[in-house]
């Protein structure tokens, strides 16, 4: 390949490439894969800040975007992603109630094979959706958020935002709070951070707290307080009022007073604080909006970052699939 | 026609009978138990050594899905399985469509059940019309057509008076109550066991309280009403605490265990084969300390039976994903294999022990035929293999679904032969024995 990714990347990527033919969550990623990822998503960065923003490194794919849920943010930063490698991309929005009486995932999926794509992107509400098709499909499964599992590219794109305000993972106090019992984008960062050896605290109403979250190997607290205390990174999660009516919190006034991110509240955080938020942000119930809008918060950063990322896994999953099919 | 069973060792806990015995079938019946009998014009049927004669192991909890779900099973393609994993008999749960609450359905079963010709069906009455929690269903009318037990198997009795008086009026019959206990507001939407495994994976939990609450429940509606009260396929500790706890205090329950409660633990959700449909049911696979608990109740007694909660899909309905899959698991073709892999080999229980969790014990819940070799009874044998090698393939099962999560799994003990009314009905090419 004589392109400019190959020229920019080549020192660093061409040694290594990811044993998974899929990116189906951080649980199966080595800290040296993560660090391949993250390293090679600086180079597509820098793809993105040239005037032409592309380059063919996955000209004659196909990679097919799979969403059974809505979404905007990853969709559109995976679709950007891919055109910014050249590949060909399609996009299938399908509203999940209307497959309940119809078609099976696998039979969807193994139409859509039909037409070779070389990828998959799934989005999915059923946890382990991916797990699913990775064991019917030839097509590299990217997991673009599975139920309540993983969220695998989100958890990249916050470790390279980190990194690079922080230039490492390893010994950061990174605080999360929110709904943690729902969010696949708090179990693939659980992961993604201890495994990168930083220091991780959950927090969010003992309702809110998954079983045995210690066994992960962070530590789990209901005070907010205690959570921020000298963090390097606080990340919020969504609070959704849905799960009012399952009797996890009173409210969302009641939740914002006891757990809501303020500036008061981040006076306990180091002062070169990170305020993440992996989005869509509900402003005065999880984060006040001068934390969302001030000076510590890198919430669009993530999102830029996002692309990066997700160029970085399509383009290494390639390889990979290049590197079987030779072989 | 007579035949007599020589050579073997036989284990009836019953009649208190463990040596090399001989054992006289004349017809469907037993005639005699004894050493050296006299073959006095019988065939002669040479057991191996080291092959053991029970007998027929009872079944007290399976789904036959017939009548209106045949494409999992039918009443034919049941009774093989269960003739094939040693069981003479099988006690059917009421939740099949129509559901069996009332005689036509009971009589339509046991119709199937003569007509497939293998293993004894004793089908269980549902508590409510249409199990829906409402009204009794007609008990009497239920009895008088066969129906030995009545539950509202697949969810528990909708209210604790409803089962109040479900105990009461069988209890007029002395008919057996059995109980899927749970409390559905803490079931919720619940795929899994509440724990580690089930939070790593996303999966939404539910917790052994919510089993235990149903236990409780009815253990106090036993002493309230002094009927019987059995617990079906029991997975939680917390459960085999109340268990214990009512024995103790002299109230009639009694449990039941299924093998994959004490084989497997929730650790199988993710691995070997991640988000596995198959190692989903309910009652879920729960953790170590469950899993331990239930091998701990089958050793001290506390549990009285093991039963499979056999539960047939088809693979189109398992092959979706996990949270979308119907709950359970095909048992019975695997559960005398795991019991005397896990249970016995491993030295934990006897064989005669083995033989009262799987024959004496659920005939004398039930109130049905068998359980024993006393002379009179049917002539219904289980002939087991102990030291038989075998390996489980899901393809080649009996039954007409292959939910197994044992697929490949091999394992130290098998049937080798199952003889229902003095009928060889399953005979195992590995373990062959000659019936002449």
């Amino acid at each position: 390949m004589s392109s400019s990714v190959s020229a920019a990347a080549s020192e660093r990527v061409a040694a290594t490439l990811l044993r998974s033919r899929h990116l189906l969550g951080i649980e199966d990623l080595s800290p040296e894969e993560i660090i391949l990822i993250l390293d090679t998503a600086e180079a597509m960065k820098e793809i993105g800040s040239r005037s032409i923003k592309k380059v063919p490194a996955l000209r004659g794919k196909t990679v097919v975007n799979l969403f059974f849920e809505p979404s905007t943010r990853t969709r559109t930063s995976f679709e950007i992603a891919e055109k910014r490698l050249s590949a060909d991309t399609l996009s299938i929005a399908i509203a999940s109630s209307s497959v309940v009486k119809g078609e099976t995932l696998a039979d969807t999926v193994l139409n859509l094979e039909a037409m070779h794509p070389d990828m998959i992107v799934l989005r999915h509400a059923s946890s382990g959706a991916c797990h699913l098709l990775s064991r019917i499909c030839r097509s590299a499964i990217i997991n673009a958020g599975d139920g309540m599992h993983e969220h695998p590219t989100q958890a990249l794109l916050d470790a390279f935002t980190i990194r690079e305000h922080k230039s490492r993972l390893a010994g950061l106090k990174v605080a999360i709070v929110g709904d943690l019992l729902h969010s696949r984008v708090l179990r693939s960062n659980v992961q993604l951070l201890t495994k990168m050896g930083a220091e991780v605290w959950v927090c969010g109403p003992p309702t809110l707290i998954p079983t045995e979250i210690t066994r992960f190997g962070v530590r789990a607290t209901s005070d907010v307080n205690q959570a921020v205390a000298d963090a390097d990174v606080v990340m919020l999660l969504r609070i959704q009022l849905e799960r009012m009516e399952g009797a996890f919190f009173p409210s969302l006034r009641e939740y914002f007073n006891v757990f809501g991110m303020t500036d008061a509240r981040l006076k306990h955080a180091k002062p070169d604080v990170l305020i993440m938020h992996p989005g869509p942000m509900n402003r005065g119930v999880e984060i006040a909006s001068e934390v969302a809008d001030g000076p510590f918060s890198v919430i669009l950063e993530q999102v830029s970052n996002g692309v990066a990322v997700r160029m970085a896994v399509l383009y290494l999953l390639a390889g990979g699939v290049e590197h079987e099919t030779a072989a | 026609m007579k035949r007599l069973l020589k050579g073997g060792r036989v284990i009836d806990p019953v009649n208190g009978i463990d040596g090399m015995h001989d054992v006289l079938l004349d017809g469907d019946r037993i005639a005699a138990v004894g050493k050296d009998l006299p073959v006095d014009g019988a065939t002669v049927v040479a057991v191996p050594a080291g092959m053991i004669v029970c007998p027929g192991f009872i079944d007290m909890h399976v789904h036959l899905r017939e009548p209106g779900q045949e494409h999992k099973e039918t009443v034919a393609t049941g009774t093989a399985s269960a003739v094939a994993g040693g069981f003479t008999a099988v006690a059917c749960m009421p939740n099949t469509s129509p559901v069996n609450d009332n005689a036509n359905v009971t009589g339509y079963i046991l119709a199937k059940a003569a007509e497939a010709g293998l293993a004894r069906v004793y089908p269980i009455g549902a508590v409510s019309r249409g199990s829906k929690g409402d009204l009794l269903a007609d008990i009497a009318e239920l009895r008088q057509a066969g129906c030995v037990a009545i539950t509202d198997d697949g969810h528990p009795v909708a209210t604790a008076m409803l089962l109040r008086r479900a105990m009461e009026y069988a209890g007029m019959f002395g008919m057996l109550v059995i109980e899927h206990c749970e409390d559905p507001s803490l079931k919720a939407d619940g795929v899994a066991h509440e724990g580690f495994h089930a939070a790593r994976l996303g999966l939404r939990g539910m917790p052994g309280a919510c089993e235990a609450l149903g236990v409780e429940r009815g253990v106090l509606l036993s002493e309230l009403t002094g009927s019987a009260f059995h617990v079906a396929h029991m997975s939680a500790r917390t459960s085999l605490r109340a268990v214990r706890k009512g024995k103790d205090a002299g109230i009639r329950v009694t449990c039941e265990v299924a093998p994959h409660h004490f084989t497997l633990t929730d650790e199988s959700l993710g691995s070997p084969i991640p988000y596995d449909t198959n190692t989903k049911m309910n009652p879920p696979l729960r953790e170590a300390a469950d899993r331990d608990a239930m091998i701990a109740g089958i050793v001290d007694g506390s549990v009285d039976v093991i039963a499979t909660d056999h539960a047939p899909h088809h693979a189109d309905e398992k092959h979706v994903e996990f949270d979308r899959a119907p709950f359970g698991i095909v048992g019975l073709e695997t559960a005398v294999s795991l019991t005397l892999d896990r249970l016995v080999h491993s030295g934990l229980i006897t064989l005669p022990r083995m033989v009262q969790l799987l024959s004496a014990n659920p005939a004398r819940l039930l109130g049905v035929p068998g359980g024993s070799l006393s002379v009179g009874q049917p002539a219904d044998i289980t002939v087991i293999a102990p030291d038989l090698r075998v390996r489980v393939a899901a393809r080649e099962l009996r039954s007409k679904s292959k939910n197994t999560p044992f697929d490949g799994w091999e394992l130290r003990g098998g049937v080798a032969a199952t003889i229902v009314g003095g009928r060889p009905v399953f005979e195992n090419p590995d373990a062959a024995i000659a019936f002449g």
